[in-house]
């Protein structure tokens, strides 16, 4: 059942997962409150890419329900054209970055940020373009509008991916490992690209290994193993008293 | 030798016949392009039906020769009263033939377009069609150039088999002049230098589309 809570910005009920006879997600429930910054640890496996596609319906649920800003994502009601259609909407609503970037390597850095605007949103391609360019300017590479992914950085890379994101006005945003292709010292620039944003107000979900952004930026943290949520918490008690024998191995061993 | 006399008598007229080969050529590689996108995109489809279709058009042409594909349509069909004129029918046969080997370059080409291309198009509510058109198309025919432009040069040099239904191409055209001439030498000689211009020039103009679109993402 939806929870009528009116700040409610995601919520996911019993959600499952299988892969053939791998059951992935056994039952997860969540709730983030829009502008909370939600960050999901767990050891590879655990299912928290996973949970992050099926929000974005990139993995279809196996069962379970998923609401973001008030609308049932997987609503199988609806005959195959309408659902696309639906889909395709409900998908404004959150902006996705990947842990590979997936720029428009044939597109300008400019070009891959006002694709969609320009041609899932309407936007007139002025509006568009200036829009692109505050957004630009906020990760810091407007002078890079004109750059071919290929001559980027990692960093400055997914820091394109997140204005390109940020550019269909999500939302929501979700994050899934955006710093795990990175090189060590380009962690930095894209982690300070979202801070800003979590500051601003943004909704985040964000799955990372980074424990330092968790424990800054974090409103809660929740640490996922086998498919489960096995703890939800502040990052604070998250960090110094995990309460399950799991998390505190988990633990243990990445704050090593 | 060769009796040059001839040659320069006769070359107007296999040059007439070399025209109607390029035209031929052009609408075949056209058509071919059409029919074997639209295989492709059905064999990559969700829907069972049409990748069954397209799948059972790409076997049916690969598996059997083009010349009997000719035929068939040719001389086989008026018996069910589809009566198609040669012109009609070799274009017909050409570029469904071609088709076939083009929707497996294509469906190549797409599927080695990495996945997550797809997925960040979807994230940003971009529909599987725009997706397609705008991001993955753009990307796949880099990869798709070169062996198609390979398919394009098989399907010009194919078109002699039209001579076989009455169309009078190049070397139909030759074979004419061979009958009151008594010059195979010189005629097929001559014939064969025109479809080597024509594939080299399809070759060159392969080359540098392909280098331009190699440039646009530097």
């Amino acid at each position: 059942m939806k929870n009528n809570e009116p700040n409610c910005m995601v919520e996911i009920r019993d959600l499952h997962k299988h892969f053939g006879p791998l059951e992935v997600l056994k039952g997860i429930d969540i709730e983030v409150a829009n502008g909370e910054v939600l960050v999901i640890i767990g050891p590879s496996g655990s299912g928290k890419s996973t949970l992050l596609r099926c929000i974005n319906y990139l993995e279809e649920p196996t069962s379970g329900e998923i609401y973001v800003d008030n609308t049932l994502v997987n609503d199988r009601s609806l005959k195959h054209k309408a659902f696309q259609e639906h889909l395709n909407r409900t998908r404004c609503k959150m902006g996705m970055v990947f842990q590979q970037f997936n720029l428009f390597p044939h597109m300008t850095v400019l070009e891959n940020v006002i694709e969609s605007p320009i041609h899932v949103m309407k936007q007139d391609r002025p509006t568009a373009i200036s829009k692109a360019e505050d957004l630009l300017e906020m990760v810091g590479l407007a002078a890079k509008r004109d750059n071919y992914p290929a001559t980027l950085s990692g960093g400055q890379q997914q820091r394109v991916a997140i204005a390109r994101a940020l550019a269909m006005e999500p939302s929501v945003m979700l994050f899934d490992e955006v710093t795990s292709a990175l090189d060590p010292e380009l962690v930095g620039e894209v982690l300070r690209v979202m801070e800003t944003l979590a500051r601003e107000g943004m909704t985040m979900l964000v799955v990372t290994h980074e424990m330092g952004f968790a424990e800054k930026m974090a409103d809660r943290v929740v640490f996922m193993a086998d498919g489960f949520v096995v703890e939800d918490a502040p990052p604070h008690e998250m960090f110094t008293n995990p309460q399950h024998e799991r998390t505190k191995q988990f633990l243990a061993e990445v704050l090593k | 030798m060769l009796d040059w006399q001839i040659i320069m008598h006769y070359f107007p007229f296999l040059l007439k016949g070399a025209w109607l080969t390029l035209q031929i050529s052009v609408i075949s590689v056209l058509l071919g392009l059409i029919f074997g996108l639209i295989a492709a995109l059905c064999k990559l489809s969700h829907n069972k039906l049409l990748r069954g279709a397209a799948s059972f058009y790409i076997w049916l042409i690969r598996s059997t020769p083009l010349l009997v594909q000719l035929f068939i349509i040719y001389f086989g069909l008026p018996q069910l009263g589809i009566d198609l004129s040669p012109m009609v029918a070799g274009i017909l046969g050409l570029s469904l033939n071609a088709g076939a080997y083009n929707a497996e370059t294509i469906r190549g080409g797409i599927i080695s377009v990495h996945s997550g291309q797809m997925e960040a198009s979807r994230s940003l509510g971009m529909s599987f069609g725009l997706a397609m058109r705008r991001i993955i198309l753009p990307q796949a025919l880099r990869i798709i150039i070169p062996p198609l432009g390979n398919n394009f040069i098989i399907l010009i040099k194919d078109t002699s088999l039209v001579s076989t239904i009455t169309v009078i191409e190049l070397t139909m055209t030759a074979q004419r002049l061979i009958g009151s001439t008594y010059k195979p030498f010189e005629m097929y000689l001559m014939a064969a230098v025109l479809y080597a211009i024509m594939t080299s020039a399809a070759a060159l103009l392969l080359q540098t589309f392909e280098k331009r679109f190699a440039l646009e993402r530097r």
